[in-house]
């Protein structure tokens, strides 16, 4: 029988949560890690049962978890992120030379077409790869080498690879995010890369539509068309047709167009969502009414989605990969708010219903469509 | 016979109930009672001091015989009670809050 399992992570463990098709009954599981921050937890695309957390704290630094049965039971896997060769430095939030220090995996991607194969987004901003299940794992450096990587600055939560877009058409493909650098895209497996940020407009820093420094919150693809990409960026909502080439404003007639999520229907390429919030000094959402804005037609015309969501008093905040889609045949939608729920629709946003409402602030969802 | 105690993250992450004991051959130091450790539980790798420098992880402390012994130099003899395992080697994780 099909189902969906939810992989959560949050400020102090994991949880699976997993259901069948109707998504109506829950089963909750956790806290895997207890105590610990977990940014991140995803499942295999070729074989669901292998899930990888990313777990850490400011104790006892990183770690990389493995499941092979679907979250039940996990073995720890290698830690250590070595950046390649001399680190050099990047800016400092007062301008100064920095040395690239390793804090934590962000976020982490599995391969489409390899089981062994899983990328970790890590901060200070750099992509690396392991090829053998998570055991051990290697900086792919051309990305940081990159002539602007002396330039890049954090962002307020760190100078961090959060994103990670893998095109199933070009395995060669890859296309990355960091706050506060943008977009880079590599067509030949990460040896080189260049920015894919023409088009993107930050009237906070110096030179507005600069090669590099814009602070890209988050980018999403829908697997049928790679080419097309949207991005919710600190401020503004865009998108683009060329593979990153260019960028051009789909906000619309969103309330605010500042947010961190942003994300694509299972089967309806066009069929967007985002989660505004009513500005970056005030990481809430407008009005305190929590609505997820959804565009059937690729961006620029928005309708907010309210039903089962609270209209009044809702100060949370919905984080970067909070947000996540299954493909059942009525596509699933998901959200994790910095209260602690975890908010469910079953048919693509039209009405929601909270699974669990307590848990520590969520960090990451991922759902996974099981067969 | 060397005495080691892990704060809790750490004995939930090696699957160690209590005290671990490690037979050291030669001077017990800082660094000889890590390597004994991480070799018999690599999962703690990285956990305690970094990878690459070997640095005393900043909000972990190092205590023993009622002393901090976080600050001596890593090739410095421990004490002898906690050599011959008459005292544990504490690894403490730093207190923070408000």
């Amino acid at each position: 029988m099909s189902g969906v399992r939810a992989l959560v992570g949050t400020r102090k463990g994991a949880f699976v949560l997993t259901a069948d098709a109707k998504r109506e009954q829950w089963d909750i599981s956790g806290p895997h890690f207890a105590g610990w921050e977990i940014y991140h937890l995803t499942g295999s695309p070729l074989d669901p049962n292998r899930v990888y957390a990313s777990q850490s704290t400011g104790w006892f630094g990183q770690l990389i978890q493995r499941s092979n049965d679907g979250g039940r039971t996990w073995e720890p896997m290698g830690n250590e992120f070595q950046y390649d060769g001399v680190p050099g430095t990047h800016q400092w939030y007062d301008g100064t030379p920095h040395p690239w220090e390793f804090a934590r995996v962000w976020h982490l991607e599995p391969s489409p077409a390899d089981p062994d194969t899983i990328y970790a987004g890590v901060e200070d901003a750099a992509l690396f790869r392991s090829i053998d299940g998570g055991q051990t794992w290697n900086e792919l450096s051309g990305l940081r080498a990159h002539g602007s990587g002396s330039s890049w600055q954090p962002g307020a939560g760190g100078m961090c690879l959060h994103t990670i877009v893998l095109d199933p058409d070009h395995p060669e493909r890859i296309f990355v995010a960091i706050s506060a650098a943008g977009v880079f895209r590599t067509d030949d497996a990460g040896e080189t890369w260049r920015p894919a940020n023409r088009g993107l407009q930050s009237e906070g820093i110096p030179d507005s539509d600069a090669e590099v420094g814009h602070c890209v919150h988050r980018i999403a693809m829908h697997p049928s068309r790679p080419d097309v990409l949207f991005m919710q960026k600190h401020w503004d909502v865009m998108r683009s047709d060329d593979a990153g080439d260019s960028w051009h404003e789909v906000s619309g007639n969103l309330p605010s167009d500042f947010g961190f999520p942003i994300e694509v229907h299972a089967h309806e390429p066009d069929t967007i969502y985002v989660v505004p919030i009513k500005s970056d000094s005030e990481h809430y959402p407008p009005d305190g009414k929590l609505r997820v804005y959804r565009s059937r037609t690729g961006g620029n015309e928005w309708e907010a989605l309210t039903k089962g969501l609270p209209q009044s008093d809702c100060y949370v905040n919905v984080l970067r990969d909070a947000m996540a889609v299954d493909s059942l045949d009525s596509c699933g939608v998901y959200f994790g708010t910095t209260g602690g729920q975890v908010y469910a629709s079953t048919d693509a946003g039209d009405s929601w219903a909270p699974i669990v409402r307590d848990l520590p602030a969520v960090l990451s969802v991922e759902v996974q469509t099981l067969a | 016979m060397i005495r080691v105690v892990l704060p809790a993250h750490l004995r939930t992450l090696a699957d160690v109930d209590g005290e671990v004991e490690l037979d050291i051959e030669g001077q017990a130091t800082p660094r000889v009672v890590l390597d004994a450790l991480e070799a018999r539980y690599p999962m703690l790798r990285g956990t305690i001091r970094d990878h690459e420098t070997q640095q005393r992880r900043a909000f972990l402390r190092f205590f023993g015989c009622g002393e901090d012994l976080s600050h001596e130099p890593p090739d410095a003899p421990l004490p002898d009670a906690i050599a011959v395992g008459a005292e544990p080697f504490l690894i403490v994780g730093a207190m923070a809050g408000g």
